[in-house]
Formats: C-alpha cells, structure tokens, sequence
C-alpha cells in the first residue's frame, strides 16, 4: 500500500462564465521515501493537487470527483477539525516563498514551539530542545543563537531552511514543496534541494516536489508526473519519463529545455497543441536599413563603470551608507554579437543594462557608443538620436506593457516620440509590425490583458524594433515565461540578430540559457565582472574558482532525451 | 533605540515651531490687535502704549520669538472677547474636554477593535453583515445628528438623561471632574457615546480590513497549513500584524476625537476647550484659537510619540537590525 | 499564461457590450445595494439641479414668505392660511420641502467642487512626490502627514477662521461658500495625495515606465499619460468616499455656524435652525433635512464601499 494515493481526483473551480477544471481525473501514488515530481507549464494545474491534499483549496474551489488517501485512510472530503488534526502533523507544506511565508513579528523559536506543541504538546523545555534540534538539523549554524531571531534577520536561502523546519516539526509522512526553490539564486537552490533529499531518505517521508523546472525533475525526483491542462499525461521512473518520453507532450516539453552541453541552432518548434506561431523574419529583413556590422570594432566601450545606491538615507552627508552595486566594471560589445552577462542576483547585472539604457545615471567611468560618449549626455537631441538607436526587452511581460494604452498606442509611441512618421504611415507601420512577430494587425485594437505572456513579450519586442534600432538589450527577457514560451522568444531573438545584424546584450541568470545564445559571456559577482570569455570556453575551461563553481552547481540534465534537437556545428 | 527616539522628538519640536508660527501669524495678520482690544474711544497715546506693550513695534522674528516664549510658559495673551489671560480659561475648560475624549477613545478603542476581530473572523456570519450595514449608517450620519438623536430619545421623550451641561463636578486640586458625582456620570454618558460612536465605526472597519488583509498573507497561509488551530492563527498571529497599522490610524482617530469633541460639546452645551473654540471662531478671538491650536497640537504631538513607541514594540523589523546572514 | 490552449476566437463585440458583460458591470448588476444606491443619488442630485423647477416655493423669494404660514405641520392645512405643505413650513412661512431642494444644492456644490479640488490637488503633488522623489517628495509628505496629524474639520475650522479674520464683514456672507469649499478640500487633499504617490511608487517601478523612459518621454507625459491612468482606481474609490464625507463635513460646519450662511442654507444650516424646534414640537423642521444628509450620505458611502470591492476583486 502506498503512504499517499490520490484516484481519480478532478478539481472545479466554477466562475460566472464556465466551469474550470482546473485538475481533471488524476492519479498518482507516492510511497514512503521517495521524491515525486509534479512537472507542467503555468496552468497545468499542479499547485492545485497540492492544496486539495492540504485541505486547502482557494474558495471556490472544490473537490468534484475522486479520493485522496493517507496510509489507507481517506482524508479527502473529511471535516476541518479532522483535517486540521492532520496537516501539519502527517501532511506538511513548503511554500515558494520563503519571504512571505514566516510570520515578521514572532521569532523563530516562538512559531517552531508554537507548532510543535500543537500538535505533539509536551513540556515548553521539550518543546524548545525538539525545535533546536531541527534548527540544527536543517543546516543553519549557531542555532542556539539564530532561535531568538526574527525572520528579516535571515537569508533567502535560511529562510528556507527554517520554513523546512517548521514542516518537519512533528515528523509528517509527506511533505509537499511547491515550488521551494523558485526565488532563490541557483547555488542556494542546490543546497535546499539536496537538504529535501536527505531528509526524505533519512526520515522515510514522501515528497511531492511542484515545479515547472525541467533541471530541477531531473536532478532530484525518483519519480515523475508530467502534466497538461490538468490532466497527467505522463507519469513514471524519472529517468525513463526524461530519457525516452513517450507522450508528444512530454517530448516537446523536453525538446525545449536549454542545454548547458549542447549549442542549438534554433530551438525546435513545439507543435503540441498546434499553437505555433509565425515570426516573419525575412519579412522584417526586407524593410530593413542594411548594416555593415565590423566585427572587429567594438559598439560599445564601458569603461571603469560604477553605480553605487544610496543604502541608509541621512540628513547630514557622514550619515549617508552607500551600496555599490556596478563596480569598476569594463567590457567591449563588438557589432553584431552577442554578449551575455550572468550573475546571481544582486550581482549588478541589470543595474549594467540598466546604464547602458541610460534608465540609471552613470556615478563613475564611461560609456562609449560607436565612438561617442553617451554616459554625459544632456543634449536633448544627441539623446534622442541614441536611444532611438538602442531599445530593451524587459523580464517582466505583465508589467512591460501600460495596461491602459491600446496595443496599437504601445507600439506607435516610440515613432512618435522621434517623430518618423506620422499620421497613416504610422498605423501602416504598426500593423506591419504586429503582423511580422506574429499577432496580426488586428492585436492592435486590444489592451495588453486580452494577451498572454509569451504574446506581450512579442508586442514589447515589436515595439522595441518600432524605431529600427542598432541594438538590443535583453535584461532576463524569458525568465518569467514557461519554457516552451520562452524557446519561442529565443529563437526570435536569435533571427534578429542573424536576420537584421542586431547587436544584443543579453542579460540572464540561467547558464543553460546563455550558453544558448551568447558568444561572449561577463560572469559578474558582487558588482565586478570576475570573468569574460568566449562563451564555449567559458563553458569548457572556466578560468576563476566562481565561474566553475556557478558551472558545477547548474542542473546537468544530461539524462533528457534528446531527441528532434539540432546541434550547431 | 535611543537614536530613534531623540530624532522622532527632533521632528516633534520642528512640527510644534511649525504650528507655532502658524499660530503665531494669525495673530499677527489677521485682524488687527489693536483694533479688537480698544474700543471706539481710543486715543494715538493708547495704541501706541499698546504697540510697545504687545511688542507689535518689534521685528517679526523678535515677535515669533516673544510668542514662542509666552507658549512655552503657558501664555498666549489675553482673550479679546471675555478680557481675561487665555490660559486660565483654558485651564478651567480643558478638564471637561480631557474627561470625555477618555471615556469615548476608551470606547472606540476597546469595542471598535472587538468588533472589527469579530466580523473580519466571521465575514460571511450574519451578525458580522449586520454589524458591517449598520456601522456604514454610522459613519455616513454626522456626529451632530447623532447627538441630536440622542438628546430626543433619552432626554426628551424618556427624560432619563440630561441634554446638556456636566451636571455636579467636584474639584480636585485645579481639576473638575464629574467622575465622582451620579450626575456627573450621568451628564456624561450621553456626549461621551456620541463622540465614540464615529469613532468606534472607522476603527472597526479599519481593523476589519486590515485584518481580512493579514489573513490572505503567505505566513497565515503557511500557519493554517502546519495546523495551528484558528484560535491560534487569528488571536495570536493574525491580530499582532494587524495592529501594526491600525496603530497608526487609532493614533490619528485620537486625534480626532479631541477635534470632533467641539461638535459633540456644541450639541451637548459640554463646558469644555472645544466650545470655546467654536465662539472664539465665530468672534475671530486670535488669542483663545492660537492658544487651542498649539495646546492641540502638543497633544497629537504626544500621541504621535506614543504611537511611534508602540510600533517599535510591536515590530521587531525596526527593532533589530536586518542583518542577514 | 493560456499560450497553451489556442482558444476559439470569440466574434468582435462593441466596446459597450464588452464593458457590459466585463466583470465590473457583471458586478454592478449584480448588487442591489450597488443599484439602489446609484438610482438614490441620481434622484438626489437631479432633483438638487432641478430645484427651481422643482419646489413648489422659491424660499429665498421674500415676497412668496407669508409669515402666518409658520409652523405648519407636513400635509396639514395651516390654521390661518388654510395652505398645505408637503413637509411642512419653518418658523418663518417657508416651505420645508423647498429649502430642503435648494439646501441640496449648496451641500452638493460645495461638497463636489471641493472634492474636485482636493483631488486636484492630491493627484499632482502625489505624482511629482512618487516620480522626482528627494526633496521634493520629502518636503510634500511631510507637510501632509503633520496636517494629517491635523483633522480634517479642525483644519477646515481654521481655514474658515482665518478667513473670516481676514474677510471685510460685509462680504462674509457671499465669500462663505467659497471659503468652505477651498477649506475642506486643503482639509481634503491629504489623502488623495498619499494614495496616489503609494499607488504612483509601485507603478513608477514597473517596467512599462521604464520603457518609456527608454523612448525618451519625458517626465510630465510619462506622470500623467503613463502613471495617472494606472493610478485612478483607488483614487476614484477614495474620492466617493471623501465626497460623502465632504458632504458631511459641510454640514458639520454650517451646524456649528462656521459654514454656509442662512442667506444661502444647506443641509447643515436647516438643521442647525431646525434644531431650536426640535423640542418645542416642530420636529418636521430638522426631521427632513436630516433624513435628506442621511440618504446622500449613506448612498454615497454605498456606492464607495461597493466600488472597493469591485475594483478590487482580491476582497471578495
């Protein structure tokens, strides 16, 4: 008998318009020790297994159909005292967030104890002896000193570690982790991952992992459920599901995972679901200015670039704390590459792009633009022809986009603004635009919520090229998207490079990514830039102690299939 | 701790000079002194007398300066309409005002945060609807409606209360108080619920808002998922976090509550700074308004303070040093 | 978020049927109170715009006023006179329900317009306090959170004072309601200016902002074409709510006889006559224009608290 068996579970949410089912006849069994991946896109449906098993369902939703059992017992549909009897005791939670998800104003000590004796009561020197011991045993160091904390007091990563603690509290028979290391950096997600298989060995709990991160199924789950709009479509050893998927499904996703060993020519296009979207490049080219791109001559010098934030604000100068955010940082982008600058976060990485955008004014060193010097620039009209020659692709395509301008205004801003057209050029203009990356002129009439991610992120692009810029920056333009999506994007910006000579910056934290799509690659740490090399080299021979250890610490993914996928040669 | 202190009190002082010279200029500019402290019969030797006497041949920051140093020894001149100083007026008055703002902030307090716990908890209760409907009825009828309403139904038509004035009130060194007479109490209980009631409804439904907004956060979320009892989750870990603002806006309803009392002591003929206030308005006695707005603006002030104390208590966040490790 | 699913591709519907069946109006039809409310203050205030057309009297005609008509109950005839009045007369002859409609006028005007002038206000010193920052933004919330120290009635108390001080006698009368409005909305505009630099400084960081930085806009278009648009929900929330207070807030005044005068009474100058009568046995003379404040208030205060909710569907 398994620890944790759900038959047939469907899941509605009814709104006033339809009903949505949001999980639709599922099964999946979890046994004693054993790490169970619950992989899909957004809307697939996974975080919502993880509440119905908790009890926990947003209102409206409800159970329609199915069981969900606990060593036999069901514990689905059973009254809330009853099911508050048993969360926390034999089921746990980790959340994604681990900066929202502890209480700010109790210490560490007060929730754990509070938990503990919940559930199991005892004594408070029982209690408080038991939380120690978890302290220490999910890795944080000093425990007895670190109880007494507040929670703003901790990392991102220690955080984490306490949120696991509080989960371990009563030693449950399952734990389910939604997403546990999503917001965090890729070196302390690799910790936190290993921390969660260490336990589910030592401790014989089941784990239900819920993650859209293809590296992270890959590393650490013994088995795995794909799934699709609420239905699984697959479900198996991990090892089989990621070497020799069966499913189209499942082979796509695979197909679109980026590689850290493999370069790809062009992502393949997904074809599940029919939904592929046309990107007319050669269109595009056509009505393009030609560019003569001299790769040999750098477009942009940055030389010795500093920024420093003000930390701690004060009346008087002496008060004043900065933080240095881009320090003495120098590199060259030569025409028509592109240069990829990773780090994690906090590094300084989009404070650079940031500059060079001329978003953030420069505190120190130069930026030099084909010969000229932008980074003092107050001259409105030598401004004006510079940013009509750089443009940017933001990470966040639900904020990148004003969601009370039309589509068609969006795009058409940039051409007003430097005044290239006007009157129906401009519509021309746009609709072509928004023909050539593939929405159709029609998009133009909508608001920015009638679209979904990986479509806005196509309006942002077409209203960076509104202006035919020379340059492109790309500050982590698919981190927020679902990784088909973000193949989508990719390719994109791989055919403007190639197709119209663009030069790109691409910022990302994603190595497998930049490997992708960069030539050359900065490593930034603390503000510095700790490395710059070719990008195969950099991947091959790392030349610095961190470059190497960011290389060991990313997802190997060397058991995916990969199959349909087309090595550069 | 200590830094954090003397630079809210810096800010303190800055407020009061601000108020000060605020007070100061409508004495000065409005109106003119002279005018309304001689009569008709007045002679150039008269008004020249008292140019030198008020000071008003003096440069304006010498005359701020006089002002300031009068304030802070508690005299703000003489009113122009009953002849006598301004601080012994205030003086007699300001224990009748002092006395019903406590009883009606202790109201609004303690029963417009009990009610806003109760329907945040129960949202979806009926009693909590009610009490949601009936407190919008609150906050839409003005405080002198409600006075009103009051004196009609207790006064008038049952003649159980008295309509206005303090009843008896008992002298305790240069305090009166209607504390220690049945009277007094009685005289009392009227005023005092009218000025809380308003009060006591923005209270309740901040506190109810706030709260429905803790109780969507991650951490409670979290809480209910390790299986801590309701109890537990709404008294102890929701209810901490929601005082965290509704300590500012209760510090601030404070404040009202001693504006508002001119209504309620309008309404209620209640003998105390706020009446005052109102005639002195309505016969533009500079004096007694420059003197209630700088003894008001010590009080917010004051509570101000306190509330910045409270919050320090309350929220590690700034207590502690984020230092994360 | 549903690339996945290529859904079917609904027929173009009109901007208006699109706004009909959006979730906003779907919840506007869908809530009695919302309703009631709407057509309660509708009523209202047209039939305060009507006045003239309207009331049956013209109370400020003098040469209408038959002082033998005083006292006269609602919907009896008087002793003398053998007239009827719908709400009754006041002591002097006039018609209630006529100074009641007239009365409306002046609470809404003044409540309006200073709600409109608060928000003016509040609007651009909130969004020159969120998009320059520094001093700037400093000095302006500073000065907003030692008066919001300040009550809002109180402020306006002094505003009126210092006016009054400063207002020769024989234009008081006409400068009052001018000066009550300016008063109540630099009483006002406080909270409108914090709301919108909270909302502006969560916008400002979003990365639509950033994008037109990038284009070059500059800091006006970008302040007002980009950032207001995006702000107006809670103002517009907000802004009910302070017009019912706004409202009260005039009445509260002219009660206590620093506010509109009994050349040009409101609401709150009716019943601070009506007042006097109340335990003589006139209770017809404060009854009706109290209950005329409630229903404007407590339909405003509705309509408030259901747009809330309705802007911000997280609540329900």
């Amino acid at each position: 008998m398994s620890l944790l068996t759900i038959n047939d579970l469907t899941v509605e949410f009814p709104t006033r318009r339809k009903l949505f089912t949001a999980v639709d006849h599922v099964d999946l069994s979890v046994e004693p020790g054993e790490i169970h991946g619950l992989v899909g896109e957004s809307g697939a449906g996974k975080s919502t297994i993880g509440a119905a098993i908790m009890g926990l369902l947003d209102r409206p939703g409800r159970i329609a159909s199915g069981t969900i059992k606990l060593s036999g017992d069901q514990i689905s549909g059973i009254d809330a005292e009853a099911m508050r009897g048993l969360r926390g005791k034999k089921i746990s939670m980790i959340f994604q967030d681990p900066l929202t998800s502890l209480n700010p104003l109790f210490t560490v000590r007060e929730q754990l104890v509070e938990t503990i004796q919940a559930h199991l009561g005892g004594s408070d020197s029982e209690a408080n002896k038991r939380a120690r011991d978890l302290i220490d045993r999910v890795g944080i160091p000093d425990p007895d000193a670190r109880l007494d904390q507040y929670p703003h007091q901790f990392s991102g990563g220690m955080r984490q570690r306490v949120v696991i603690a509080l989960a371990l509290c009563t030693e449950p028979d399952v734990i389910i982790a939604d997403e546990p290391t999503t917001a965090l950096d890729v070196s302390v997600q690799a910790q936190i991952l290993d921390l969660i298989k260490e336990l589910a060995t030592e401790r014989q709990v089941g784990v239900i992992l819920i993650t859209h991160d293809m590296g992270v199924i890959a590393d650490t789950t013994d088995k795995v459920t794909v799934m699709y709009a609420g239905k699984v479509v697959e479900s198996g050893p991990t090892s089989q599901v990621m070497g020799q998927p069966t499913h189209e499904y499942t082979k796509s996703l695979i197909a679109a995972v980026p590689r850290p060993t493999l370069k790809l020519h062009r992502f393949p296009q997904i074809s599940y679901g029919g939904r592929e979207t046309r990107f007319a490049i050669e269109d595009m080219a056509r009505h393009w200015p030609k560019v003569d791109n001299d790769t040999s001559k750098p477009v942009f010098e940055i030389r010795n670039l500093t920024k420093k934030f003000l930390q701690k604000r004060g009346l008087l100068p002496w008060d004043r704390t900065y933080f240095t955010a881009v320090d003495d940082v120098s590199f060259d982008i030569r025409a028509g590459e592109v240069f990829g600058v990773v780090g994690e976060s906090g590094s300084g990485k989009s404070t650079v792009a940031r500059m060079i955008a001329g978003l953030y004014p420069v505190d120190g060193g130069t930026i030099t633009f084909e010969g000229q010097t932008v980074s003092d620039l107050t001259n409105k009209a030598a401004l004006d022809a510079y940013r009509k020659n750089i443009q940017m692709i933001f990470q966040d395509p639900y904020s990148s986009l004003n969601p009370r301008m039309r589509v068609d205004e969006i795009v058409a801003e940039p051409i007003r603004h430097h005044k290239l057209m006007d009157g129906a050029d401009i519509k021309r203009r746009v609709d072509e635009l928004l023909d050539q990356v593939g929405l159709g002129h029609e998009a133009g009439l909508k608001y920015p919520h009638e679209f979904s991610g990986g479509q806005r992120q196509r309006i942002s692009i077409a209203r960076a090229l509104a202006t035919q810029p020379r340059f492109l920056i790309c500050d982590e333009p698919t981190s927020a998207l679902d990784v088909s999506i973000q193949a989508q994007i990719l390719n994109i910006l791989k055919d403007l490079q190639e197709h119209l000579g663009l030069t790109l910056l691409f910022i990302s934290h994603d190595l497998p990514v930049v490997r992708q799509m960069c030539d050359r690659v900065a490593v930034m740490k603390q503000g510095k830039v700790v490395e710059l090399q070719e990008t195969n080299d950099l991947f091959a021979n790392p030349q610095t102690e961190y470059a190497s250890e960011l290389l060991r610490l990313m997802p190997k993914l060397d058991d995916l299939s990969t199959e349909g996928l087309n090595a550069e040669t | 701790m200590f830094a954090y202190i003397v630079r809210r009190m810096f800010q303190s002082v800055i407020v009061l000079l601000v108020v000060g010279l605020v007070a100061f200029s409508m004495f000065r500019f409005v109106g003119d002194p002279i005018d309304n402290m001689l009569g008709q019969e007045r002679t150039q030797a008269d008004i020249d007398r008292l140019r030198t006497e008020l000071g008003l041949d003096k440069p304006f920051p010498v005359q701020y300066f006089k002002f300031l140093q009068g304030a802070v020894q508690g005299n703000f001149g003489v009113s122009y309409r009953q002849g006598r100083p301004v601080s012994t007026i205030i003086a007699e008055r300001a224990p009748a005002t002092l006395e019903l703002a406590f009883v009606s902030g202790f109201l609004a307090i303690t029963m417009g945060i009990a009610l806003g716990v109760f329907t945040a908890i129960r949202r979806q209760g009926v009693a909590a609807n009610v009490i949601m409907t009936v407190s919008l009825i609150g906050v839409s009828l003005p405080t002198f409606l409600i006075g009103i309403l009051l004196i009609y139904i207790f006064s008038v038509e049952l003649d159980l209360l008295p309509s206005f004035g303090r009843g008896e009130t008992v002298m305790i060194g240069n305090w009166s108080t209607g504390f220690l007479t049945s009277s007094g109490l009685k005289a009392l209980i009227l005023p005092a619920i009218t000025l809380g009631l308003y009060q006591m409804t923005l209270i309740m439904r901040l506190v109810r808002s706030e709260m429905l907004e803790v109780l969507r956060a991650d951490y409670v979320r979290f809480a209910r998922a390790r299986g801590l009892s309701d109890r537990v989750i709404n008294f102890r870990h929701a209810l901490k976090n929601t005082l965290v603002p509704v300590i500012t806006i209760t510090g601030l309803q404070l404040g009202s509550i001693i504006a508002f009392a001119i209504i309620t002591e309008t309404v209620f003929q209640w003998p105390g700074v706020g009446l005052l206030f109102i005639n002195a308005i309505q016969f533009v006695d500079i004096p007694v308004m420059a003197a209630y707005l700088m003894l008001i603006s010590v009080m917010f002030v004051t509570i101000n303070l306190i509330v910045d104390l409270l919050y320090y208590a309350i929220d590690p966040r700034l207590r502690v040093d984020a230092r994360a490790t | 978020m549903t690339d996945i699913l290529d859904t079917p591709k609904a027929p173009e519907k009109s901007r208006f049927a699109k706004f009909w069946d959006g979730d906003f109006a779907w919840s506007f039809r869908h809530s009695p109170v919302a309703i009631v409310a709407t057509l309660v203050v509708a009523i209202l205030v047209l039939s305060a715009i009507f006045a003239p057309l309207i009331a049956p009297y013209n109370p400020f005609d003098p040469s209408s006023l038959n002082l033998m008509n005083g006292f006269t109950p609602p919907g009896t005839p008087n002793a003398f006179t053998q007239e009827t009045f719908l709400l009754g007369t006041d002591d002097q002859g006039r018609d209630v329900f006529s100074t009641i409609l007239y009365g409306m006028r002046v609470s809404l005007f003044v409540g309006a317009s200073a709600v409109l002038l608060a928000l003016i206000i509040g609007i651009v010193l909130g969004l020159v306090a969120a998009y320059f920052g520094g001093w700037i933004e400093t000095l302006i919330m500073r000065v907003a959170d030692v008066q919001l120290t300040f009550p809002a009635i109180l402020v306006a108390m002094l505003i009126f004072g210092i006016a009054k001080g400063v207002t020769p006698p024989e234009y008081r009368d006409e400068m009052a309601i001018y000066v009550l409005i300016v008063a109540i909305a630099l009483s006002d505009w406080v909270q409108f200016a914090r709301v919108v630099r909270g909302a502006a400084l969560v916008e400002k960081n979003k990365e639509y902002v950033q994008a037109a930085r990038l284009i070059g806009r500059g800091s006006f278009p970008i302040m007002f074409r980009h950032i207001l648009p995006n702000v107006l929900s809670p103002v517009l929330v907000i802004a009910t709510i302070s017009l019912a207070l706004a409202i009260i807030a005039e009445a509260t005044l002219s009660f206590l006889g620093v506010g509109a005068p009994p050349t040009q009474p409101s609401l709150g100058t009716l019943i601070r006559i009506g007042q006097g009568f109340l335990f003589s046995g006139e209770w017809w003379i404060l009854f009706f224009p109290a209950c005329t404040l409630l229903a404007l208030a407590l339909s405003v205060n509705l309509l408030g608290d259901w747009l809330r909710d309705a802007l911000n569907p997280k609540l329900r």
